[in-house]
Order: C-alpha cells, then sequence, then structure tokens
C-alpha cells in the first residue's frame, strides 16, 4: 500500500468533531491539555464556546462529561488512551458507564504506533479495561474514512462510546464507493477458505498484505475488519470460522483481553476452532520510530506473515 | 414551602435508623450528621417537583458522599418522590434504594454516585452545562470532610473556580470523622476554608450544620455571590441525635442491634434525654 495517501485517524477525529458541529449546536469537546495533538482542537478552533480545556485532570473532565450528559447533552471526552482508559477507568467506570450516559471518549495515541514517547504512553491495554464495563461501546477504526464515520455513529448511538484513535499516518483503504460503516458490524475485506484474519486498527491493511501474501503461496485467506470490539459481530466471525476452521487474531494492543479474547470467548462458546492470537505480547513498548518499534514487536507484515505461516503448519 | 423543618428531620433521622436497622446495613453516622442539610435543600433551598423528577429545568443535587443514602432517601421520601414504604426495601435485592444512589432507578437522585471524590466533578459538569446553555439551575453537591482527602475533588474546584461557577455551591459536611478514625489521626484536609479560598472559592463557615436558621442565612448568602463558586462548611456531628452514636468513629458504616435501635429510636422520640 506504498501509493496509497497516509492519514492519521487522530485528524479524521478532529475532521468529524468539527462537521458534527455544523449540525449539532449542543455539542460540548473536552479535552485534557492536548488538544493539538488529538485534533479536538480543530473542534475549538471552529466553535470556541463549545469547546472546553479542562487542564491536566483527566479524572475531572471524565467526570464533567458525565455532569453534562445528565443534563441532557452529549459530549466528547478527549485525551490519550493512556489517560482516559487508564488513569480515568473508575470514572469512565462509575460516573459514566454505570449510570449509562452519553459521553463519549475520544482516546487517540493508542497503541505502540505512538512511537518515540514509548511505553509510559503507549496503552495497550485499553480495549482489555473499556470492553469489561457493561453497555460500553468499543471502537478501533481502520483508516481515517471509517475513523469520521465511526465519530458520527458514536453521536447518534445511545450510550458510552470508546474510540480508539492513533498517532501515526496509516493508509486510506476504505475507499470503495459502497463503504458502510455500522456500530458491531464487521466489514469482510476479502472472502477466503483456508484461514480467518480478523483484525481492528491500523493491523486491517497489515493482514491485507498477509492475505495477498498468502495468496501467492497457495493460501486463500479471508479478511475480516472488525472495527467495533465490543459488541463484537459474532454472527460474522463464527459463520467466518466455521468455514475456514482456522482464526487469527490481529491487534495493535496486548494479547491479553483485547480483541484475540473477545474473538476465543465468542468462538469457544459457538465455533471452537484453532486461533492464532497476534499483538503485543505481556510487555511493555519502548521509545522509537514507529514503524521501528511495530516490527521489533511483531506487528509489521513480514512478522504476522511469519506467525501466520507458522499457525498453518 | 410551609413545613416544620425540625419534625421532618426527626422523621428523616427515625428513617435512616430503621433503613440502616432493616438493611443489617449501610451508614447511620454521616447520615445523621448530613440531616439537616439535606433536609433543608429538598424543602426549602432547590427548585424541585416531585412530580417531575426530571424536569429539565430542576436544580440538581449530587450526593459526593454517596454513603450516605439513607439520609437522602429519607428526605425524598419525606418530600414525595417515592413512596416512604419503599424505604423498608433499602440495600435489599430488586430495590429501587440502591446502596448508594443509582439515578436510573430512583426518583429524584440527579447521578449515580459512590465512589469519593466523583460526584464533585458531575456537579462541576452540570454547573458548566448551565452556564454554557444559559440555563438558569443552580448546582448543589454534599461532600464529606473526609471525602476531600481524594485528588479529585480539588481538580474539580479548581475548574469551577477558574470558570467562576456561581451557580455551583458545594457543602462539606464538616463531622471530624472518617471511616478509620478522625481527621486528624488519618491525613486532614484542614484548614478547609483556606484551600477553598485558594481555589477561588467564596467560603461561608456555618458553626452549627444542624441549626436550620444558620443553614438558610448560609444558602441565602451563596445566592448573592456572582464570579465564583460557593462552598459552605456546614460544622457538624456525626451521629448527631442518637447519644451513643456521636462523634463514635464505631458508627460511620454499621447497623444497630434490636436494643440499640430501638434506644436509639425512643431518644428521636424524645422520651429519654
Amino acid at each position: 500500500m506504498a501509493d496509497v495517501q497516509k492519514i492519521a485517524t487522530r485528524e479524521a477525529y478532529g475532521k468529524a468533531l468539527v462537521e458534527l458541529g455544523k449540525e449539532h449546536d449542543d455539542l460540548l469537546v473536552f479535552d485534557a491539555d492536548l488538544a493539538e495533538a488529538t485534533r479536538s482542537g480543530k473542534y475549538g478552533e471552529e466553535y470556541p464556546e463549545r469547546f472546553v480545556d479542562c487542564g491536566i485532570a483527566e479524572a475531572n473532565m471524565i467526570g464533567m462529561a458525565a455532569g453534562v450528559a445528565a443534563t441532557g447533552h452529549k459530549v466528547f471526552a478527549t485525551s490519550f488512551a493512556m489517560f482516559t482508559s487508564g488513569r480515568a477507568f473508575e470514572q469512565i467506570r462509575n460516573s459514566v458507564g454505570y449510570p449509562h450516559l452519553n459521553v463519549k471518549i475520544g482516546a487517540t495515541h493508542g497503541g505502540l504506533s505512538v512511537g518515540e514517547d514509548g511505553a509510559t504512553h503507549q496503552c495497550n491495554e485499553d480495549i482489555a479495561v473499556m470492553r469489561t464495563i457493561p453497555g460500553m461501546t468499543v471502537i478501533i477504526p481502520s483508516d481515517a474514512v471509517e475513523a469520521e464515520a465511526a465519530v458520527k455513529a458514536a453521536y447518534d448511538h445511545d450510550g458510552p462510546v470508546y474510540m480508539r484513535f492513533g498517532r501515526l499516518p496509516v493508509p486510506v483503504f476504505n475507499t470503495n464507493p459502497d463503504y458502510h460503516f455500522e456500530l458491531g458490524k464487521g466489514i469482510v475485506l476479502k472472502e477466503g477458505t483456508d484461514v480467518t484474519l480478523v483484525a481492528c486498527g491500523l493491523m486491517v491493511p497489515v493482514a491485507l498484505e498477509v492475505a495477498e501474501q498468502l495468496a501467492a503461496e497457495g493460501v486463500n485467506a479471508e479478511v475480516i475488519n472488525i472495527h467495533t470490539i465490543k459488541p463484537l459481530d459474532t454472527e460474522l466471525i463464527t459463520a467466518s470460522a466455521a468455514k475456514t476452521g482456522k482464526v487469527v487474531t490481529i491487534e495493535e494492543h496486548s494479547v491479553i483481553g483485547g480483541l484475540g479474547s473477545a474473538v476465543c470467548q465468542a468462538l469457544s462458546e459457538n465455533t471452537p476452532v484453532p486461533v492464532k492470537v497476534i499483538g503485543v505480547q505481556d510487555t511493555y513498548g519502548e521509545s522509537g520510530p514507529a514503524l521501528q518499534v511495530l516490527a521489533k514487536y511483531g506487528l509489521d507484515t513480514p512478522s504476522v506473515l511469519a506467525s501466520v505461516k507458522d499457525f498453518l503448519k | 414551602m410551609d413545613v416544620d423543618l425540625k419534625q421532618v428531620a426527626r422523621e428523616v433521622r427515625k428513617s435512616i435508623l430503621t433503613q440502616v436497622f432493616t438493611a443489617k446495613s449501610g451508614h447511620p453516622g454521616g447520615s445523621l450528621s448530613a440531616t439537616e442539610i439535606l433536609t433543608y435543600l429538598y424543602f426549602k433551598e432547590m427548585h424541585v417537583d416531585p412530580t417531575k423528577p426530571n424536569c429539565p429545568c430542576r436544580d440538581r443535587f449530587v450526593l459526593s458522599k454517596g454513603h450516605v443514602t439513607p439520609a437522602l432517601y429519607g428526605v425524598l421520601a419525606e418530600r414525595g418522590f417515592f413512596p416512604k414504604e419503599e424505604l423498608k426495601t433499602f440495600r435489599a435485592l430488586n430495590s429501587r434504594l440502591q446502596g448508594h444512589p443509582n439515578m436510573n432507578d430512583t426518583p429524584g437522585v440527579d447521578m449515580s454516585t459512590g465512589s469519593l471524590g466523583q460526584g464533585v466533578s458531575t456537579a462541576v459538569g452540570m454547573a458548566l452545562a448551565g452556564k454554557k446553555f444559559n440555563k438558569d439551575y443552580r448546582v448543589y453537591a454534599l461532600l464529606g470532610d473526609g471525602e476531600i482527602e481524594e485528588g479529585q475533588v480539588w481538580e474539580a474546584a479548581m475548574f469551577a473556580g477558574n470558570h467562576q461557577l456561581d451557580n455551583l455551591t458545594l457543602i462539606v459536611d464538616n463531622n471530624n470523622l472518617q471511616l478509620d478514625g478522625s481527621l486528624d489521626q488519618i491525613n486532614t484536609p484542614q484548614p478547609i476554608d483556606e484551600k477553598f479560598k485558594a481555589f477561588k472559592f467564596h467560603v461561608i463557615d456555618v458553626a452549627d450544620g444542624h441549626d436550620f436558621d444558620q443553614l438558610a442565612a448560609a444558602f441565602a448568602e451563596a445566592r448573592t455571590v456572582k464570579g465564583q463558586p460557593t462552598v459552605i462548611i456546614a460544622h457538624t456531628v456525626k451521629g448527631k441525635g442518637v447519644s451513643f452514636m456521636e462523634n463514635q468513629v464505631g458508627w460511620h458504616g454499621k447497623a444497630p442491634n434490636q436494643e440499640q435501635y430501638e434506644q436509639a429510636l425512643k431518644e428521636l422520640e424524645g422520651e429519654v434525654a
């Protein structure tokens, strides 16, 4: 996908917020002193009266968002994945999740692809913790097109939503005119019969490249983009698993508790088949250029291809 | 509202004892210290209508010290938000009266709280929304003096002061005891008044948080304050009204036995000194 345009999903977050602001004059957007980095600042430039920089106080930001939502207004609360799902986990659980309030959490800088900032800022645990919250919807868009669609779907959805966006520019590949985003519905990007590759976020284009290279070796892989981790499209995944008999999950997240765990649970209850979970092992990341970090931790195309081939032996 | 506040408070106290005794669990000490504050809020201060508990224009209350539900439920029932009969289901399975408040279950509860330090942020959010959307409702939150050891309280206070949220009134139930002991023994937040002043609050000290005249004067003063939020520091007695519970740390979260329950009710009825 070298010739494809690349845009970070955080850029799409900012752009989509601005578009939502045109249609809804009561939408508040919060940030916690990262508005430049998260791109929520784009909304602040357009609608300064409806944007609030809450300062470096994420717990309070989430709580205030809950208070705003309790008065009947929708609100997007923004920070890095680490400081929303991590620092403010309990505020999200108790002040947002328990009362099922319309707080939409825009979590940027998810995963290893934060790059140079290193381990303290590379959140590989957010999907695991967010999906344990009852009633929480969890989305990881795979490109800018999907990210914009996800932000709009999150606005329309009644209830809390956690959205993970990335810092790294990634290929814009959801350019098919028929592209349609529906919460909780996975998208089959390539049909196949030999193995199912289920991926989310920036690992979706990697999965497509892996499928292409497998095809050259006579292996026909099915590729599913599972942008919504919760609620999981169990129907789509189990049907594919029943067809191919083997499943590989690929995510920029810990192998503990994320997409792989969700898929394993769904399959073990419905269609038990062998599963290979590819992600960040039980370890912290480190500083370095994003693509180099991803490669070192096994999340570039050659590493994933090797893992899949090993699994298929 | 034309009502005998002292009589209401007496009924609320009896209700607190009955709820906690029936449930065999709950938090009587802090409920008894907050009784007059909550009674005054719901019977005099706030614009609320029990027949329209979700009216968008209503004043909001957040019980940030969410464990004193017996006092809140007692007051809400006295005010007519739900039948008093329901109080006997407090903390029971399938009840609308959860151990800590649930806004989606209980008429009159404006926010789900219980995890200390979180309620105050939600109250600040409600006040901010009122300012952003030009609504004239007021927002109140009750905090424990132990609760304000939580850092989130000061994140919220910093924001409220900087954003001049004069539609927000916090009340600190300053009974000087927390679960493990006295504030001094644990990690005292004193001086509370100086801290809130530094966070740009208008500070009102109420010498006796069980005196309705003093509470009335404090809430009236808060309404006149422009350009900054108000905090009312109400000096109270934990366990107030029940002799063997007053200022006793052990009654933070413990239910009375049959004998203690009957003794407490007698005292509240004025049968013993």
